[in-house]
């Protein structure tokens, strides 16, 4: 249940929310969006997350729980790209993440979750009909940063499954208006949990857990001029295979985590090179399947160095 | 630059490729064939539990070796293993590790799917399930430690009375298993000198079915499913005919009829009490001077079976149930009890990685096959090991079984006889790293649970040193750690646990078989 919020939140959901966009210089992207640094350009900055939820989905049954009331989750990221060239930039994001629960007496968790480093590749730019199309191919892995517990949901600060993600982004771009669509395919590593046997659908006596894949797909909107950036966007994110929670039983990490979430977000470039972006948004989870009704709002701060030798 | 690129889609494909293989390999899938070290060929003079008369049931002499009946039995082996299918080849290979082995797992497998706590009315009180209409929600049954602890005793009881009675008209009639008789039919498994009518996987299955009709009765379409394979994997190997397969199977409805007589005047059936009954546990505590224990859950949910101190052991009697009782827990507030709830405090808050592993392995709450059930798993690893034969099994099986339920038992008893807080009750900063169970602290059910199966199993398999007490105090301080239980509660409930399994042992030195 929180595992997507914990997986798509503290990962993922930051990064959909970025979508778009493919301006000169942008510095806090994501994997998820157009945007791209310059060579020799590094950005770096911090972001602060704060989602919860009251009602989840057991299998399809909305429910809440008086024994959990409001779980909560705050992230704090630290992240950073760069530049190698203007077509290939490299960033990672590394959380930590601490858990909470209002009601009842799971202790909530807290740690470094998992490390995320990301290869973004602007494939091919073509120019359409007054504006400019690009496509982009983008690389993803990650992997635990810690020996967290993930067989502890809701309280779990993630699922420990090592990954390795390729996504598909097509961007087109007409004045200062944007327009994005983008599929991403995840391959999961199984995970290693302290039980030795586990009920799913069946007994399975081993500590392994089979993780299955997941994919998702995003559609977004904005807006972008020299000091302004704007984004809505729509994701549908789906897990290929897992199983359901059952009435009143607890949730795990192989569970079947779908959910669409609904998005926007702003960033304040101060100007229009190296300097300071100030980035604020927030995302809604509007149907789900065996996780958290999450919202989240977030917050961040960057700076963009310019490293390249041949400027002072 | 391309070579960079080349690069990363290298190191791409290779994670993608290294993640590929995910399948999960079982170690209940690697546990050997079954091929008996001794075949206990004189197991009809072990002691049984309830079936002590063998005269009293009914298995027809066999079909004789020329009658046109046995003749199309034997054929039917040859039929099959004529063009064996590879879905009859996976049977051959799930069930040949041995039926009570297999029959326990089903049984684990059945508890863990029914071990859920029913989800409340909207009026914020809650349903209880129904044996007679076990398919409506909450679904029959709801399989908690005390249930379970039950359903592993009487299955396994029901079992070894079986075997012991097959084994008496096994030596009765002498049968010659079909590999032995024709040498037309392959022996697909190895071949035992044990006379085959009636079978032995056989008797298994109807025992297991029988029971398990009564206990888990929405899910006999798996479970008769599962015994239909069974007789197909004996008749696909060549190590019993169809004659021999009915008979052991009519022969351990009989006996597991017994069972289910016991089972169903037991007093498990009026385990749930009363709200008139809840009421006066909490005058017994407040005479006491006791807080009184209250449900952490919200809404909040009845106790779990306050009268299951009250259920007919298997080892004893029900004096020695209050004769076993330990004496009363440090009253709240108490200098005693505020050091044990200090300490529960200081574990719940600087919690390591290594102690909330160990509260994680040994949680068995919801959705799990419980802490007998863990047992249960733990001794079968180790059974497997020792090449015994079906009865051997049963028997080692029974002896656990009658010990951790005759634990749950007691402990029950403990529980609603001084009914006291937890401590998350008495300190809402006591975090809990698993859920919070739902009844009294006092004692320890994994404690008592433990105790009791280490004691029996350490008899049973002297050559394994302390690992069994090892893990059960691992067990038992796991729920310190967790937050779950003050030091009292594990101790002395690993105490009363072992003096339950001491029983078991006395009941194993005489019962005929050996060590």
């Amino acid at each position: 249940m929180s595992k997507s919020l914990l997986l798509f939140l503290c990962r993922y959901s930051i990064i959909i929310c970025f979508c778009l966009s493919n301006v000169k210089m942008a510095c806090a992207q994501t994997d998820g969006d157009a945007l791209m640094i310059t060579k020799n350009f590094y950005c770096a900055g911090g972001t602060y997350a704060n989602s919860s939820w009251t009602n989840y989905w057991e299998g399809t049954f909305k429910r809440d729980n008086l024994n959990l009331g409001k779980v909560s989750a705050n992230t704090y990221s630290f992240i950073g790209n760069y530049g190698i060239t203007s077509k290939l930039n490299i960033m990672f994001n590394a959380p930590y993440v601490s858990t909470h629960a209002s009601a009842g007496t799971l202790k909530g968790q807290s740690g470094l979750q998992d490390l995320s480093v990301t290869l973004k590749w602007l494939t091919y730019q073509y120019s359409l009909a007054g504006g400019k199309l690009s496509f982009f191919s983008i690389f993803t892995g990650s992997l635990p940063l810690g020996n967290y517990e993930p067989d502890f949901q809701p309280m779990s600060i993630g699922l420990h499954a090592k990954s390795a993600m390729i996504r598909g982004l097509l961007n087109y771009k007409y004045n200062k208006f944007l327009l994005g669509a983008s599929a991403q395919y995840i391959q999961r590593s199984n995970i290693t949990i302290d039980r030795n046997a586990y009920y799913t659908t069946d007994l399975v006596y081993s500590n392994q857990v089979y993780m299955p894949n997941a994919n998702n797909i995003a559609l977004s909107a904005g807006y972008l001029d020299q000091h302004i950036y704007f984004a809505a966007n729509i994701t549908k994110a789906t897990t290929l295979g897992g199983t359901d929670i059952r009435k009143n039983d607890m949730p795990f990490p192989s569970n079947t985590m779908n959910e669409t979430t609904a998005g926007a977000m702003f960033k304040y470039s101060f100007s229009a090179i190296s300097g300071w972006e100030l980035l604020a948004g927030g995302n809604y989870v509007l149907n789900g399947r065996n996780v958290g009704q999450t919202q989240t709002l977030y917050g961040g701060v960057f700076y963009l160095f310019n490293l390249s030798k041949n400027t002072k | 630059m391309k070579r960079f690129y080349t690069f990363i889609f290298v190191i791409f494909c290779y994670l993608l490729l290294a993640s590929c293989n995910k399948d999960i390999i079982q170690r209940t899938s690697l546990y050997p064939t079954l091929a008996p070290s001794n075949i206990d060929l004189n197991a009809d003079t072990w002691k049984p539990i309830l079936a002590t008369n063998p005269a009293a049931f009914t298995v027809a002499a066999p079909d004789a070796v020329t009658s046109p009946a046995y003749i199309a039995d034997i054929n039917e082996i040859k039929a099959y293993q004529s063009h064996l299918t590879s879905a009859q080849k996976t049977i051959i290979e799930y069930w040949c590790v041995g039926s009570v082995l297999r029959w326990n797992e089903i049984l684990r497998t059945l508890v863990a799917k029914h071990n859920l706590p029913p989800y409340q009315n909207t009026d914020g009180t809650y349903p209880f399930p129904s044996s007679t209409n076990p398919f409506a929600y909450p679904l029959f049954p709801f399989s908690n430690p005390p249930y379970a602890a039950r359903a592993y005793a009487y299955v396994s009881a029901a079992q070894y009375d079986a075997l012991v009675t097959a084994y008496h008209f096994k030596n009765l009639y002498n049968r010659t298993a079909p590999y032995n008789f024709d040498s037309g039919v392959q022996a697909l498994i190895p071949k035992s000198a044990l006379p085959s009518y009636p079978s032995e996987d056989a008797v298994v299955a109807g025992a297991s079915v029988e029971m398990l009709k009564l206990l888990f009765p929405g899910d006999i379409d798996f479970i008769e499913q599962k015994a239909t394979e069974e007789m197909q994997y004996r008749i696909m190997a060549g190590a019993n005919t169809r004659g021999e397969l009915v008979a052991g199977q009519l022969l351990g409805t009989q006996v597991a009829d017994l069972f289910t007589a016991r089972a169903r005047t037991d007093r498990a059936g009026k385990a749930i009490g009363t709200p008139a009954q809840w009421v006066a546990l909490q005058t017994n505590a407040t005479s006491r001077g006791d807080v009184y224990w209250k449900s952490l859950e919200s809404p909040a949910r009845p106790p779990m079976l306050p009268l299951f101190g009250k259920v007919l052991p298997f080892l004893f009697d029900t004096l020695t149930v209050v004769a076993l009782r330990p004496g009363p827990p440090n009253l709240a507030g108490s200098a005693a009890f505020n050091t044990d709830l200090a300490e529960v405090l200081s574990y719940s808050k600087n919690i390591t990685r290594d102690q909330q592993a160990q509260v994680e392995f040994w949680a068995d709450g919801v959705g799990t096959y419980t802490p007998p059930g863990h047992w249960n798993a733990i001794a079968a690893d180790e059974f497997a090991k020792q090449n015994y034969s079906e009865v051997r099994w049963a028997r080692n099986l029974a002896l656990l079984n009658m010990a951790e339920m005759d634990a749950a038992i007691c402990c029950w008893d403990t529980k609603y006889f001084y009914f006291n807080e937890r401590p998350s009750q008495a300190n809402p900063e006591v975090k809990s790293a698993t859920g919070v169970p739902n009844f009294p602290a006092y004692t320890s059910g994994h404690s008592n649970f433990s105790g009791a199966a280490s004691a029996i199993l350490t008899y049973l398999l002297p050559d394994r040193g302390t690992k069994f007490t090892d893990l059960a105090n691992q067990a038992s301080m796991s729920r310190i750690y967790g937050g779950l239980h003050y030091r009292i509660d594990c101790e002395v409930g690993l105490v009363t646990g072992n003096k339950v399994g001491q029983y078991a042992i006395k009941r194993a030195q005489t019962d005929g078989a050996g060590n």
